[in-house]
Order: structure tokens, then C-alpha cells, then sequence
């Protein structure tokens, strides 16, 4: 088993194509508040867990430590997000480029989806804007996309 | 991944999204994408490094502030899984010879499970379908299967692929107590299928299962794709 032969039966999956990208250029980076979204399942303790065919999203708070992988896809290495969970979610990293100006602050809440869905509609109409239209009101203007 | 950019992108927010699988970064093709060459699960590269997690956000914040229009870029370096390397991880001796290889060692690993939950926390999230104490039993419903034994029939105290997920998250969550290094993507899920009875256990019910005509979502998922 290596990972390239679960990439290449990845890649024959289908994948959404758009006809037209969206394209919104932020403000300077310096200035920008930056969030995480990741499709990696992550959620709270406290939180339900996803199910397999889940559209709904997590609100993460990134001042909790209590971040559980919750993708049930067998077809990723969970050992790197169990040693530092920086590795998809890399929370810390951002606020030591807010410390050093590089961006201008961290969000305070995040997002999570369950990725490797095959029913996107519901994502791209309702979870997705919802999800979207929370962080713009929290003043979110760039926001990094972690998979695993 | 790339649905979410397009969408938050519409609402007015700028994204760089993160992918390790080249045909699908560039077939559903980002607002802005860093195509990174990382084994599946390590979208940031390397746990412990946060130099390495520097670089790759470096450029992916560059790319942010740079681009004019939708582009997909590639990050310069890569991880290469080379398919084959197994973390080296003792396993406990014997205790009770009574029962099934497998059975015992799932027993056996609990001190270096329950001494990894103290010094990393369970993000893994193992114990999701069925809680640490019953891997074991577990394990024991498996045998069964791998010895023929019709899988609805055996006992498996869950939907056979999340109860294999925990086994597997037990395992390779014990195995991070028992390795004094930071293991690469797939090692202990490698040492956990190759090297131990009870991936030879999952393999088998898998196999068996199969065998037996169930179908194919049933057993396919006990182990990752490719095995």
C-alpha cells in the first residue's frame, strides 16, 4: 500500500467542474483577518460528530485544544494530525504570522466540513454560503483551505 | 474543497486552497490552489516542523496577495511515501496464551494506547464507533468473520468499516507511544496491517467477506484503498 496508488484511484473520482471562478481580491495581506476552513471533519468534543454523508458544518473555536479528526474515509494518514494537529489545522502557525505582521489577525471561529462527499449541491446552495456569510460577519477576509 | 472556495469566494472572501492530489486541484481548479506533493492526510506536510508548515504557507499567502486571476500553483518540495516503510514497534509478549493471538495483543497494547492519549491527546479520534475498552472483543468479531463466520452473525458491535477504523486508530495510536520518532504518513497504519495479528485479522474478514459475496461497500472499506 503506498499513498500514490490511493491517489490514483482518488483521481478517477469526479470531480466539479465550473464554468466561471469567482475571483475577490482582499485588502493587504497585513490587514487581512484570516480563517481556516478545513474539509477534514474536525469538530469539538462537544460537538456532533459527522455522519458519512454529512453536508452540515462545525463552527471551531481556535482558542480550544479539543480538536477531533472525524473524516471516516480510511484513505488518509491520521498519525500527523494525532502529533500536531498543525498539520491540518495549522492554527498555530497563523498566529505566528499575525506576531510577525505577515497577516493581520487570526479569526476567532472556523469552519469545518466532512469532505469526499459525492452530493455537492447541498454545500454549494446551502452549508457553503451559510458557512460563508457567518465569517464574512465576523470580519473574516481571507481564509486558508485545508483537505486531508 | 475546491466547491467551498468557489462559494466563499462569490461571498467575497479570498481563498488558497491546499490540495495533495494533483488531477483534482487542477480538474475543479480554485480560485487560488498550491498543489503540495504530501501523502494524503498531511495537507501542511510535516507534523513537528513548523518551519516546513512556514514554507508552505508562505507561498500559499504569496500566491493570496500576488494573483490577478484563478491559478494553481506547485509547491517546491515533496514528500515522497515510498510505499513500503513500516514504523519498528515491539510488540508486548504473550500475556494469556489462552487466547487468540490477536485478542492478546489488542490487550496488550492498552498501556501504550492509554500513555499516547496522555501525551498527545486522542485527535485521532479513536473510540468514535466503539469506546477503547472494547477493541479487544472487537478484534475477537473479526476472527470470527476471517474464520468464516457470517459478519452479522460474529458480533461486531458496529457498522464493520467504522468499528476496523477504531481498531486501526487504536493501534497506530498505541503505536505513536511505542516509537521514539516523529513517523512518517502511512508507517503505522503499515506496521498496524503488515505487522500485527490483528491487521492480519482485519485483512482476513475483509477477504472473507468478499468471498462470501457481501457487498462490496461492506467490506471494501475496512482498509484503505489500494490494499
Amino acid at each position: 500500500m503506498a499513498d500514490r496508488d490511493i491517489k490514483a484511484l482518488t483521481s478517477e473520482i469526479d470531480c466539479p467542474t465550473f464554468e466561471e471562478s469567482a475571483f475577490h481580491r482582499p485588502g493587504p495581506l497585513s490587514e487581512s483577518n484570516v480563517a481556516i476552513v478545513t474539509s477534514a471533519s474536525l469538530h469539538h468534543r462537544d460537538q456532533p460528530d459527522f455522519s458519512g454523508g454529512d453536508t452540515t458544518y462545525r463552527v471551531l473555536d481556535g482558542s480550544r485544544d479539543d480538536l477531533l479528526l472525524g473524516h471516516w474515509s480510511p484513505n488518509f494518514d491520521a498519525s500527523g494530525f494525532a502529533l500536531d494537529r498543525n498539520v491540518v489545522f495549522p492554527i498555530d502557525r497563523l498566529r505566528e504570522l499575525a506576531a510577525d505582521g505577515r497577516i493581520g489577525s487570526v479569526a476567532e471561529h472556523h469552519l469545518s466540513y466532512a469532505g469526499n462527499q459525492f452530493d455537492l449541491s447541498t454545500i454549494r446552495l446551502d452549508s457553503g454560503p451559510a458557512g460563508a456569510a457567518l465569517l464574512r460577519s465576523e470580519g473574516v477576509d481571507v481564509v486558508l483551505l485545508t483537505p486531508v | 474543497m475546491s466547491v467551498l472556495a468557489h462559494v466563499f469566494e462569490a461571498a467575497g472572501i479570498a481563498t488558497i486552497a491546499l490540495g495533495s492530489v494533483r488531477s483534482q486541484i487542477e480538474r475543479t481548479a480554485p480560485p487560488r490552489g498550491l498543489f503540495c506533493d504530501f501523502p494524503l492526510g498531511r495537507p501542511l506536510g510535516k507534523p513537528d516542523d513548523a518551519a516546513f508548515q512556514h514554507r508552505v504557507l508562505a507561498h500559499a499567502f504569496d500566491i493570496v496577495e500576488r494573483a490577478t486571476s484563478p491559478v494553481v500553483e506547485t509547491f517546491a518540495e515533496s514528500i515522497v511515501d515510498d510505499g513500503t516503510s513500516a514504523t519498528s514497534c515491539p510488540i508486548p509478549p504473550r500475556h494469556d496464551p489462552t487466547l487468540p493471538a490477536a485478542v492478546d495483543e489488542a490487550r496488550g497494547l492498552r498501556p501504550a494506547f492509554d500513555r499516547a492519549v496522555a501525551r498527545f491527546g486522542d485527535s485521532a479520534a479513536t473510540g468514535r464507533a466503539i469506546a477503547p475498552d472494547q477493541i479487544p472483543a472487537a478484534v475477537a468479531a473479526f476472527l470470527k468473520v476471517a474464520e468464516g463466520t457470517p459478519w452479522k452473525e460474529a458480533g461486531i458491535p458496529g457498522v464493520p468499516a467504522r468499528v476496523a477504523q477504531d481498531i486501526r486508530g487504536y493501534y497506530e495510536t498505541a503505536a505513536l507511544a511505542l516509537v521514539e520518532h516523529t513517523p512518517g504518513a502511512w508507517e503505522t497504519t503499515r506496521w498496524f496491517l503488515d505487522h500485527t495479528e490483528a491487521g492480519k485479522v482485519i485483512r482476513g474478514a475483509r477477504a472473507a467477506m468478499k468471498d462470501a459475496g457481501e457487498k462490496q461497500p461492506l467490506w471494501f472499506y475496512l482498509v484503505p484503498n489500494g490494499i
